[in-house]
């Protein structure tokens, strides 16, 4: 066996802090913060749900809560990451997904991107005019 | 060297037998507008100091050695030009998340495992004697894994990849792409042995889609979109095998 000492001492660099070295990693932790707006509103919806099987009352209760200065802060907050994230989600999209061809072509990955912009915004103005329209 | 302007190079040094962690040395390198950072550093090795030590080969983006981080950014040093990083100083260092060996060199053991674990070659789906012809393919089916076959194996994409540095047994974006380039082959029917690999814990899984890795690649071959589809591949995998009395195995 050969005891001969090697100058071979690999230097592993330290991780703590990579998401600040990057302003691409930074975006992408924006995307995955965001996500947690995305799970916060389906709780209130959720609870909204389990108020209204329990009666009037409670659901009114449930309504009530929502229009306090609080409530109203905290939608503002989740509007905005939820725009946020589902512009980023929208971005990542072709490469979550395998490749398309329509007509024999590659659709490209912007053009990916950008219809689920226009789905978002068209699905948004939909959902909007029908609550609307049961409003009035 | 006629008309030349002088830029700082700082070097991220480390000599093994000398410094317990890395250090940074700049140098003054003078430099013409059609330099990039490799002749930068040759010039530094040749005029400077000789015991800076870094790879390179080719000097035009094919042989995926020089690649190293300019100003924090994976980069090929040789197809990234001094004239774009004025006034300077640049920053240069070994590609991050691997081990550094010395200065700008890396240790590319584990990946060079790891892409030979993968069998980067076609293993074919029906055996053919020379005297039946060639294996005939569609422009169509070409175009499924074209992309994917253009890694020069820089490790660029490992680089940009923090699950790679936070899990260096993450198989990473470049070999996980290649395995996509010959598991999307219509020649090829090594899949089954394949998705072992993209199943695995260290497999597909392990990547959260932060998407960089496709975007420093030299090659434009998007390995985010690799390691992604085979997330579906593996889903169905798993699922398909309470369907199938004898497992997936497509």
């Amino acid at each position: 066996m050969n005891h001969r000492a090697t100058m071979r001492r690999g230097y592993v660099r330290p991780m703590q802090g990579w998401w600040r070295r990057d302003p691409f990693f930074v975006k992408y932790m924006i995307r995955e913060v965001t996500a947690v707006a995305v799970l916060v509103y389906a709780i209130i919806l959720m609870v909204g749900v389990v108020r209204l099987s329990q009666g009037a009352d409670a659901f009114n209760g449930w309504l009530a809560a929502l229009k306090t200065p609080g409530s109203i802060l905290l939608h503002l907050v989740l509007l905005v990451s939820m725009i946020v994230h589902a512009k980023s989600w929208f971005d990542i999209m072709p490469k979550t997904m395998p490749l398309l061809f329509v007509g024999g072509h590659r659709v490209e990955g912007s053009t990916i991107t950008r219809a689920g912009y226009l789905v978002t915004i068209v699905a948004t103005v939909l959902v909007l005019a029908l609550v609307w329209g049961v409003r009035s | 060297m006629p008309d030349a302007q002088r830029i700082e190079i700082q070097v991220l040094r480390y000599r093994p037998e000398e410094e317990d962690k890395p250090v940074w040395q700049s140098y003054y390198v003078p430099f013409t507008n059609d330099m990039s950072v490799l002749q930068g550093l040759q010039y530094i090795k040749d005029e400077l100091d000789g015991s800076v030590t870094f790879r390179w080969s080719c000097r035009m983006a094919i042989c995926g050695s020089c690649g190293m981080m300019i100003n924090g950014k994976p980069m090929l040093s040789c197809s990234t030009f001094l004239r774009d990083l004025l006034p300077g100083p640049v920053r240069v260092e070994a590609l991050a998340h691997f081990p550094i060996e010395r200065d700008l060199v890396v240790s590319v053991g584990e990946f060079v495992s790891k892409l030979e674990g993968i069998k980067p070659y076609i293993i074919p789906k029906e055996k053919r004697e020379l005297s039946q012809g060639e294996y005939l393919q569609t422009p169509h089916e070409l175009e499924k894994f074209e992309q994917f076959s253009s890694c020069i194996n820089c490790m660029l994409c490992y680089a940009a990849c923090p699950q790679f540095g936070l899990n260096p047994d993450f198989t990473g974006p470049g070999v996980l792409a290649l395995l996509h380039r010959y598991n999307a082959d219509s020649r090829d029917g090594g899949r089954a042995e394949r998705m072992k690999i993209v199943n695995a814990e260290e497999g597909v899984w392990g990547c959260t889609a932060v998407g960089y890795c496709s975007e420093v690649c030299p090659k434009h071959v998007d390995p985010a979109n690799a390691v992604n589809q085979n997330k579906v591949n593996s889903a169905k995998d798993f699922f398909l095998r309470f369907l199938s009395p004898k497992g997936a195995t497509t």
